[in-house]
């Protein structure tokens, strides 16, 4: 297994090289840097001498990938591209912009976002399997079809909707928690509740759909009739057999996104005021700051890549004939 | 047994009715209940609050209450009036000729204009590490090495500060500031102009912070200013500083009352320039360091901001006198009275509007502004446009504040353009035309809930120059009529465009359609309804509208280049005075070639004239008549279709006092006065929980299950069906 987790790493170097390739091309197509100079310097009476000396202390008016006047390797490394993509793989972020460091920023938004999504994925992941093992219990019968329709429902309504609604409810009309806002500490229970709620009943829908497609494909299988031949009851046939075959299709969706928790959410951060890492991306595009747009798609991409290896590694745990080499 | 049961059903019943219970939603520390803590939010970050850099309103809402410039506007006159703040007087500028001799008053011959600033003794700052010396009178911490740093992630680490006394070399200090190349000052560019040796003091910087940044391979390297000298900033004495500037500037006493003016210890600025603090984003521009009413101490951008009462501040006391109708209005309630009167600001993030909204109705924010979703709800308009709250705002005590804005919001004509551009008779018809056919009136009933004033010309309401009534309308769009303007007919914008040369819409020489290009910055889907709005208002005049949508880059691009043909555009004022809108048409001042403000390249020799007359006018009958002729040929070249001044309307609980619109000051919240008890007994009364929806939702919940159970059961444990035989 050590062979291949060092196999895995070593593809994961193109992998990143490809990522932060792409995301500066993306990015420089839209802004340039002289735009960047613009958007942090004001909007008032900026001078075409600011905007020279801004970029000229960030690095920013050096060619973007290929220095023709440059000699020997500098044609390269002397370039925007190079300076800034270098030091994100020993993580070293570097500051932003507008001159905050961004390890200190990622390290302190991160938390708040865990608390959130670590229990809606816990949450989730619970009521989404329950209900998903019960619908498929009584599989063809009016709590089936009646099931279904209601998932159905629930998955086409805009996750907007449920937080609005969410604190309109709960927030402003009930005055059980407050609409928004965030504490550290035990202090966080209070905001954490509702975006919680809102989190696991905006995702019910679809969970419980995608979880009783794969119980019902794994209840169609031989050995499920073989236990049922044996006198099996139906729940023991589904909690002991089916549910344990079928963690390989559940791992797969729920290992990979486990390191992505602490991205964050953007929509339910920003309504609920939490301050985690789910706007940060967003508010840095907006301001234009590819200091932190390169650090966070590039950690993104760590983050997935980590995700999918951890996958790969917990298929050996629940199933022994799954082998890495 | 039975007493714990009835112990029970009480408890129940208590937990339903919520009563006896502190609110549940309350999003503040039980702790804060009753104490004097005025609430606010902030929507973006800040993103500079060093007061060279910081120049966004949403960074000034916070350097404001920390620094103090050597002055300040009046919170309670009208129109504007300066008063001192750092400094003991208004200064008043002494003239020079060329030869350095004094002039006995403003003329032709002023080569310069000096201001001698007296400041405030016995002024301190606020508690502050870097003042914080040993029992050898050395600093503290201005050598951290990492074993100290170890355990400092705020401001609030360090064991220790101190003080000292504001002097004028503060002042001086931060004028200096301006030029340092790693700040990159939004108004360097400006004050180069007219600060003396301001813009070569600038390049020495340049070159000595190159050298220090080579040598010691930091870009955060302390550069000591104090090591250069310039002659247009002076420190006379521990108390007196000079500035001199370049001919007459009259509109530097103006920004002298900005932050990028306000003093700033040298100490400061050294111990923020150490490594170790920088990497934790301790900076300068993250912890402020000033004298004023409020010092910073939670900085978390990402969650909350905190200002707290200062407990060096020097002491001010609330206004004595302002507008007449004040007294009435009970804006001189607190006359005299020693400021500030909250002792703790809490900002939170609040990035989105309806919480903001929700919890200002629940009394956990103080005031609120009205975003378009919430306008009916707060807002009722009468049938004459009168404004008044709706009765669900009055129950609950509610108050509105509305004040039209120091703004313009325009729609630009590039004068460049060889269509709609140029100084012909036929290209302002063309103009002319136009402004008639985009009917703004209805745009601000649409658009902005009819939140603001249509525009005559440049200069809006509260500045000197703008005049009220029949004198002051544009005659080339409007007329007067029962007593108010009235938009001239679509006839009138027909025939004008037939002496254009497009009768119908169409050139008369090629006989192919009118086609105008706006060029705007409308990305999201809510802006189709605008777009289309505008398309709309030309084709009343048989025009065809073409809109280019772009984003703000491309945008800047083109009117850089002059590329764009009609684009909106807006500017609010700096100061009140008419120069700072009137310089938005002044020709030196274009876009194209010289990247002024002047995003229309409008160049009327006859307005530049009068403008460089205008600008160095003290306000006067004089300067007047030169306005109003100004703003004649702007009308009548129509360089811009005037737009609208947008209006601002705010609401504010019943507890909040002397929340009188300053749209210029900044430093205002020293004058707000809550009532703690009256907001914790309204909260109270207003977020009573209710718990019956919740628990008959869970019940509902727990009886869907019987039937899965009822039929689990009967599955489990019925007896087998016996097998059915095919016959």
């Amino acid at each position: 297994m050590i062979n291949y987790i060092i196999r895995r790493f070593f593809y994961a170097i193109p992998i990143l090289i490809g990522v932060n390739l792409l995301t500066f091309a993306l990015f420089f197509v839209v802004n340039t840097p002289d735009d960047m100079a613009r958007m942090n310097l004001g909007m008032k009476r900026v001078t075409p001498e600011a905007i020279e000396k801004w970029k000229h202390e960030r690095g920013y008016d050096k060619p973007l990938v290929f220095n023709g006047s440059a000699a020997g390797s500098e044609k390269f490394t002397d370039t925007i591209f190079y300076d800034k993509s270098v030091k994100l793989f020993v993580f070293e972020f570097g500051q932003s912009d507008s001159g905050r460091d961004i390890t200190y920023d990622i390290k302190q938004r991160m938390w708040p976002s865990l608390v959130i999504a670590l229990p809606i994925l816990l949450i989730g992941l619970l009521t989404n399997i329950t209900f998903a093992l019960l619908v498929a219990f009584f599989r063809a019968t009016y709590i089936d079809f009646w099931g279904v329709v209601l998932c159905v429902t629930l998955m086409s309504i805009s996750s907007l909707f449920y937080i609005i609604g969410g604190q309109y409810l709960v927030g402003k009309l009930w005055h059980l928690v407050p609409i928004s806002g965030y504490e550290e500490g035990f202090d966080a229970f209070k905001f954490v509740v509702l975006p919680v709620m809102v989190g696991v009943a905006s995702g019910i829908g679809s969970g419980i759909r995608w979880y009783r497609t794969i119980f019902l494909e794994e209840m169609g299988k031989d050995y499920v009739r073989t236990a049922r031949a044996k006198g099996l009851s139906e729940s023991l046939v589904l909690f002991r057999h089916v549910l344990k075959n079928a963690m390989i299709p559940i791992l797969t969706g729920v290992v990979v996104i486990l390191p992505l928790l602490f991205m964050g959410n953007l929509v339910l951060e920003s309504f609920f005021g939490i301050p985690g890492l789910g706007s940060y991306t967003i508010d840095a595009i907006n301001m234009q700051d590819f200091a932190i747009v390169r650090s966070m798609v590039f950690l993104g991409s760590i983050l997935y890549i980590l995700g999918l290896l951890l996958t790969d590694i917990s298929y050996t745990l629940v199933d022994p004939r799954v082998k890495l080499a | 047994m039975r007493v714990m049961l009835r112990y029970l059903v009480a408890g129940i019943i208590l937990f339903l009715s919520g009563c006896g219970v502190q609110t549940w939603n309350d999003p503040y520390p039980a702790d804060e209940a009753n104490k004097n803590i005025l609430y606010s939010a902030f929507a973006d970050r800040p993103k500079h609050l060093d007061p060279a850099r910081s120049y966004s309103s949403n960074e000034v809402q916070f350097t404001a209450q920390i620094y103090e410039p050597p002055l300040q506007y009046h919170y309670l006159k009208r129109p504007y009036t300066l008063i001192p703040l750092g400094a003991t007087e208004v200064p008043r500028p002494v003239f020079l000729d060329r030869d350095g001799r004094v002039l006995s008053s403003a003329s032709q011959e002023v080569a310069y204009s000096v201001y001698e600033i007296h400041v405030r003794p016995g002024v301190y700052y606020q508690p502050h590490p870097a003042f914080a010396r040993d029992a050898s009178k050395r600093f503290l911490y201005h050598d951290l090495d990492a074993k100290s740093l170890a355990g400092i992630n705020t401001l609030a680490d360090f064991a220790k500060t101190g003080s000292r006394e504001l002097v004028a070399d503060d002042y001086v200090y931060q004028i200096k500031r301006l030029a340092h190349p790693r700040l990159h000052s939004p108004i360097l560019g400006a004050m180069s102009e007219y600060i003396v040796g301001l813009k070569s003091y600038a390049q020495r910087l340049d070159k000595a912070y190159e050298s220090l940044v080579a040598a010691k391979g930091n870009k955060e390297a302390y550069l000591d200013l104090d090591k250069f000298d310039f002659e247009g900033v002076q420190v006379i004495d521990r108390y007196t500083y000079r500035i001199k500037v370049q001919g007459q500037y009259p509109q530097l006493l103006y920004w002298l009352a900005m932050p990028f003016f306000a003093p700033v210890p040298a100490e400061a600025d050294r111990f923020y320039s150490q490594a170790g603090l920088v990497e934790q984003n301790i900076t300068l521009d993250w912890y402020p360091v000033g004298t004023g009413p409020y010092m910073l101490t939670v900085n978390n951008p990402n969650r909350q901001m905190v200002l707290e009462r200062n407990p060096n501040f020097h002491g001010e006391r609330y206004p004595l006198e302002g507008e007449p109708a004040d007294q009435g209005k009970g804006f001189l309630k607190d006359a005299g009275k020693p400021l500030p009167f909250v002792d703790k600001i809490v900002f939170s993030l609040e990035k989105e509007s309806i919480p903001y909204w929700n919890k200002f109705l629940q009394g956990y924010y103080d005031a609120s502004g009205i975003s378009s979703d919430s306008f009916d709800q707060a807002v009722r308009v009468g049938g004459q446009g009168e404004v008044g709250l709706t009765e669900d705002m009055q129950a609950k005590g509610i108050k509105l504040n509305t004040s039209v804005e120091t703004s313009t919001f325009y729609m630009g004509f590039n004068m460049l353009d060889p269509v709609i551009g140029g100084y012909s008779e036929r290209a302002r018809k063309l103009r002319q035309a136009v402004s008639i056919a985009i009917d703004h009136e209805e745009y601000i009933s649409i658009f902005t809930n009819g939140r603001g004033i249509a525009a005559q010309g440049p200069v809006p309401p509260g500045i000197f120059g703008y005049q009220e009534g029949a004198e002051g309308i544009n005659p080339y769009v409007y007329r007067w009529a029962n007593g108010k303007p009235q938009r001239k007919s679509l006839d009138e914008a027909h025939r004008l465009l037939a002496e254009a040369g497009y009768p119908g819409g169409r050139d008369e020489k090629t006989g192919r359609p009118l086609l105008l290009y706006l060029d705007i910055t409308a990305s999201g889907p809510d802006d189709k309804a605008l777009l289309d709005w505008y398309r709309k208002q030309l084709q009343k005049i048989d025009v065809q509208l073409i809109i280019r949508n772009t984003d703000y880059n491309r945008f800047q691009e083109k009117m850089l280049k002059g590329d764009a043909q009609l684009f909106t555009w807006g500017w609010n004022a700096d100061y009140p005075d008419p120069e700072n809108f009137l310089f938005l048409l002044y020709g030196p001042n274009s876009k194209v070639g010289k990247n002024g403000e002047n995003a229309a390249n409008y160049d009327s020799p006859e307005f530049n004239r009068l403008f460089e007359r205008m600008k160095n006018m003290e306000n006067s009958p004089e300067r007047l008549a030169i306005i109003k002729e100004m703003v004649e040929i702007a009308r009548r070249d129509a360089p811009w279709l005037w737009g609208f001044h947008p209006q601002r309307f705010t609401l504010y609980h019943g507890w909040y006092h002397n929340a009188k619109p300053n749209l210029m000051a900044n430093n205002t919240l020293k004058y707000l006065r809550i009532d703690p008890q009256l907001r914790e007994q309204k909260r109270a009364e207003w977020n009573h929980p209710i718990v019956w929806p919740f628990v008959v939702l869970i019940f509902l919940l727990i009886l869907g299950t019987v039937p899965a159970i009822v039929m689990y059961v009967r599955r489990e444990y019925s007896a087998p069906k016996p097998p059915q035989l095919n016959s």
